[in-house]
């Protein structure tokens, strides 16, 4: 039996009738299209299709559509403020820190969950936090130079926040 | 890798769900989902019915209850690892759960349903025997508690009963002594091909008991009693010989990745490697 269901999806409620074994991130891509979220392995183990449910990085391939009902998901495409990337992506772009860009909205929506707990991670913190996202190309370390330098514009961002306020 | 299909209930209450466990008894309970749903979609498992029990309040909590900590069954492992309670009164459980998957999977994952899954190389059994925690249910006959030592039956088996849901874990506080979880992970999957768990008391320079629970060697986790009974009242240096008992007794899994002897082998060499860290963290009475 199908159910009726509402996700916050970047600030936007999608209402839809889903059956129950429909998987979120197919809920994401097919019926509210945002197709930045990919599809790797399915298995759970690649990090591809990582989103924050609720704020908190999650495999979406591994969430039914229905345990997302009445919660908030960030995707890849809710992070930029309109023409403004995120830091996080600009991190990405100036760092290198992909290639064939796959695994990229998910490494970006999981260094987003690291960010959010820990302003300045060590190196060893960031390759622990990527350790559930699975890139062929890079080799990692350009993600990870990615991410610190993600971690140093939010950092003097909050800075200049914090002098504008004074 | 889509699931076949099933019906999807999701109770607002404890008592709705052990209602719907008795009329459905083929269904199966979801928790985080993070070892139900992988089976489901590889098919492996086709559950005609799942009961959510993500939508009921107040299984999500850590808190200190004096003698011990009481864990929600809906408590994520980052909850469990990052908990400043358990780091200060209980660690070996945090630290376990820190070791499990990924951020991800961490994330989303349960301690209740991790134990009623009963993985054979899950990483909570462990601390879970060597902590004698107790896992409490609850059932339309009332609460039980079970203790550690009595809750692993098999591979994927434990004394849980079809009509019974786990609502609680209970861990005794381990001030004073040191505790430690080592594992070596594979290098894939994260699961621990072989963990082992434990919590050394010291007196003087003696170590005074040691509990030791160990993971993936066996399909059912165990107390490694031979290591802890060749300990008792002994010096730290009588830890290398003791350790290798650790898989006396027992019989080692095999599969693709770990032969049964090399599983005997790590069992060994973990065994030692958390004692002897645990007894650096252990302070003398």
């Amino acid at each position: 039996m199908k159910k009726n269901i509402a996700i916050n999806i970047n600030g936007v409620e999608h209402r839809a009738q889903v059956e129950p074994r429909l998987l979120l991130v197919h809920f994401l891509r097919e019926v509210a299209g945002f197709t930045g979220t990919h599809i790797g392995c399915e298995t759970s183990l690649c990090g591809a299709c990582t989103v924050l449910l609720d704020g908190r990085a999650v495999k979406s391939c591994t969430v039914l559509a229905v345990q997302a009902d009445g919660r908030s998901v960030t995707t890849i495409e809710g992070l930029a403020q309109g023409n403004r990337l995120h830091a996080i992506q600009e991190g990405f772009w100036e760092e290198h820190g992909l290639q064939c860009g796959y695994c990229t909205p998910g490494m970006i929506m999981c260094a987003h969950d690291l960010l959010e707990r820990s302003a300045t991670p060590t190196e060893q913190e960031i390759r622990q936090a990527l350790d559930g996202n699975l890139c062929r190309c890079t080799g990692y370390q350009h993600i990870v130079n990615s991410v610190q330098a993600a971690a140093r514009k939010l950092g003097k961002r909050k800075a200049t926040r914090a002098v504008a306020a004074d | 890798m889509i699931p076949a299909a099933f019906s999807y209930e999701s109770p607002r209450t404890l008592k709705e769900a052990l209602a719907l466990l008795e009329s459905n008894p083929n269904a199966k309970l979801l928790a985080g989902g993070h070892s139900l749903l992988p089976a489901m979609k590889l098919r492996l498992a086709t559950p005609p019915a799942l009961i959510d029990l993500g939508r009921i309040p107040d299984l999500n909590y850590i808190r200190d209850t004096g003698d011990h900590l009481a864990i929600g069954a809906l408590t994520p492992h980052a909850a469990v690892a990052s908990s400043e309670l358990l780091h200060r009164m209980s660690p070996l459980l945090a630290e376990a759960a820190d070791s499990i998957g990924d951020v991800q999977v961490r994330n989303r994952g349960t301690i209740g349903g991790s134990l009623a899954q009963a993985h054979p190389n899950a990483d909570y059994p462990a601390a879970i025997l060597a902590l004698d925690a107790e896992i409490v249910t609850l059932s339309r006959t009332g609460e039980h508690v079970i203790p550690a030592r009595e809750f692993f039956t098999g591979m994927f088996t434990t004394a849980l009963s079809a009509n019974e849901i786990i609502t609680e874990v209970r861990v005794p506080k381990t001030t004073g002594a040191g505790a430690a979880y080592k594992k070596f992970a594979h290098p894939a999957s994260g699961y621990a091909v072989v963990g082992v768990a434990t919590v050394v008391r010291k007196h003087g320079n003696a170590i005074e008991s040691a509990a030791i629970g160990i993971t993936g060697v066996s399909g059912t986790p165990y107390r490694a009693t031979a290591v802890e009974n060749a300990l008792r009242g002994k010096p730290a240096s009588a830890i290398a010989d003791a350790s290798r008992r650790a898989a006396d007794g027992i019989e080692a899994i095999g599969d693709t990745f770990a032969s049964p002897g090399y599983r005997r082998h790590l069992a060994m060499v973990f065994t030692r490697r958390a004692l002897e860290t645990a007894l650096a963290r252990a302070r003398a009475k």
